[in-house]
């Protein structure tokens, strides 16, 4: 299970990081959206997939989940949730104010 | 309860940004309240690393759970230190604010994204839980987004998005790096993965890891080859908010390189710190030479960064007490001159009308204050005695030749002067040369610009004339980043 996991993180992470390289900013943004799920499931599959234990550390309990990574995902998933809706309103706006939503167009020059 | 002191740094900021978001369209009061919570803050951080520095470490277990369980906030000098730096560089931008500022800006949420930003940047220098420190990050990178577009002009919304996506990437990276770590060492307080990284000897994951990491922090703090995103978006916003990203949001990542690389990953230093060595020299050549190659001056002072992080990377990889003491005095004494500098050319460019140095002449008739406020900056930030920066790279490079690191003390001596030659270019072409008859001069506005940085430059001087009085102190800052156990002992106490 682990394994598959491993890999579906991984095809995120390369569609993502494919979609980062393109010009146009909604792909850029799906890009970075598909590359935060990656990492999320990727924390998930970092603290071993169980099912059936209940989170107790106990001494005398062999077989426990570990719920921190569901902690740490669930942090990172607002967190991303806040950055992705605020970048989507930014590239609106970006884009009315210039004109493009080409990122090749955006480049600036010295004297602005 | 004495241990509740460290959150303080935290708490206050941030609950006074909630509150200023209250009233934030009643400016005289807001005004008032934001510079009466300021100083109050600075008071307090002043109280706890004074108390700090007495009695030792205050440590937070919040919520009462032990150590490696809960999330610790760990208040030693070195946090208290910057979290003091950090509050005093404060107090110069919020009462620079108001000349600087349009009324729009100062109406749309400055103050409740000011505090916010100086609360994620305390946070991020107390935490002593890595994860905890990437929330931090997103606490400052959040507060960071809201100033970068604050009056929404096309320059801004253009660059904002660059500063967004890759701060939002390298976030990202941070996430699975943490990830990684955690499936390794089986926690994310970062005493207990020191120890644990210390049980198996730091094998080959986890120097990966550390590599890694390396790359997450060494985005956020512009260093070579991941600085090419720093210095337009950094240009962009109002001249005040440049000095707070200037000062605080790259030395955040510094700091984190210092803690990670002198905590944690320290068993394999012949390839995490020699490779440091290297990236640090090419960060001081090329951020020198960008800061030649061009005529904007904001842009010339945004380029001044990049050298100044090689240089604090410089005193980490040589892995010794004096030279990361040098690391830790440069940091003070870059946040300082940083935001004094930003401060300054924005006031040029405001009261000159323009940044293009090309068509600024003449200053020193209008404004004498202002440009002898700008020649002893370029001094200090080149480090020419007595003033702070020659004692901070005096500390780094003596603790280079204690590591027989000879060709990167060159390098350092070598990028001061492009450094100073980028700097005094500034001085030179705008501030002598006849007097420019079209500008009326407005008085009153200098006077609002400089009397802050006349604040920021007093420290620095004192940091560099008094640097007897500071160094005992910072020495033992180094000695004890020198120790990891003492941290890990004082945190797990086992």
């Amino acid at each position: 299970m682990e394994l598959i996991m491993s890999i579906l993180a991984g095809v995120l992470f390369t569609a993502g990081v494919y979609n980062l390289l393109q010009k146009q900013m909604l792909r850029i943004i799906i890009g970075t959206a598909l590359i935060s799920h990656g990492a999320h499931l990727f924390i998930l599959t970092m603290g071993e997939l169980k099912t059936g234990a209940p989170p107790i550390l106990d001494y005398d309990i062999e077989h426990y989940a570990d719920p921190l990574p569901q902690a740490l995902i669930l942090t990172s998933i607002v967190i991303s949730f806040g950055v992705t809706s605020l970048l989507l309103v930014l590239a609106y706006r970006a884009s009315k104010e210039n004109g493009t939503d080409n990122m090749e167009k955006l480049r600036g020059n010295e004297n602005d | 309860m004495i241990s509740n002191l460290a959150a303080l740094p935290i708490v206050i900021p941030l609950i006074a940004g909630v509150l200023a978001a209250l009233f934030h369209k009643k400016l005289k009061i807001v005004r008032v309240y934001a510079q009466v919570l300021t100083l109050i803050n600075t008071g307090v951080v002043a109280y706890i690393l004074f108390y700090v520095h007495q009695n030792g470490s205050v440590i937070l277990e919040s919520g009462d759970w032990m150590a490696p369980f809960g999330i610790v906030l760990v208040a030693d000098m070195l946090s208290m230190t910057l979290v003091l730096t950090t509050n005093i560089v404060a107090i110069a931008c919020i009462f620079y604010a108001p000349q600087s500022l349009s009324q729009k800006q100062e109406e749309f949420y400055f103050y409740t994204f000011y505090f916010l930003l100086i609360s994620g940047v305390s946070g991020a220098f107390i935490t002593g839980d890595l994860f905890n420190l990437f929330v931090f990050f997103e606490v400052l990178l959040m507060a960071s987004y809201g100033l970068i577009v604050l009056g929404g002009e096309k320059v801004q919304l253009r660059e904002s998005m660059k500063y967004v996506l890759i701060n939002l990437f390298s976030s990202m990276l941070f996430v699975t790096t943490i990830a990684f770590l955690y499936s390794v060492v089986g926690t994310v307080n970062m005493a207990q993965i020191a120890e644990r990284v210390g049980e198996v000897e730091q094998t080959g994951i986890l120097t990966t890891i550390g590599i890694l990491l390396f790359f997450v922090f060494g985005t956020k703090a512009a260093l070579f080859p991941l600085y090419y995103w720093l210095p337009r978006p950094y240009i962009a916003p109002n001249p005040v908010i440049s000095a707070l990203f200037g000062a605080l949001l790259t030395k955040v990542g510094i700091y984190s390189l210092l803690r990670v690389f002198s905590l944690i990953f320290v068993h394999e230093r012949d390839v995490t710190h020699e490779f440091f060595i290297w990236i640090a020299a090419l960060t001081l050549i090329f951020g020198s030479i960008g800061a030649l190659s061009t005529n904007n001056i904001k842009l010339v002072v945004a380029y001044n960064i990049i050298p100044a992080v090689g240089f604090m990377l410089v005193g980490i990889g040589v892995y010794n007490s004096t030279g990361f003491s040098g690391t830790v005095y440069y940091l003070v004494h870059d946040m300082i001159i940083k935001a004094a500098l930003f401060l300054l050319v924005g006031a040029i460019a405001y009261l000159a009308g323009t940044s293009d140095l090309r068509k600024i002449r003449g200053l020193i008739h209008h404004y004498p204050l202002l440009g002898w406020m700008f020649f002893i900056s370029a001094f200090v930030l080149a480090g020419i005695p007595p003033f702070s920066g020659f004692v901070g790279k005096l500390v780094l490079l003596q603790g280079a030749m204690e590591a027989d690191r000879i060709i990167i003390a060159i390098i350092g001596l070598g990028s001061s002067l492009l450094i100073l030659l980028s700097v005094i270019r500034i001085f030179v072409r705008g501030f002598w040369g006849e007097k420019d008859e079209s500008i009326t001069p407005n008085r009153n506005a200098a006077r609002g610009f400089i009397m802050p940085v006349v604040f920021l430059l007093f420290f620095s001087v004192i940091l560099g004339v008094g640097a007897e009085w500071f160094y005992p102190s910072i020495e033992s800052i180094g000695d004890y980043l020198m120790n990891p156990e003492n941290y890990i002992e004082s945190i797990l106490k086992e």
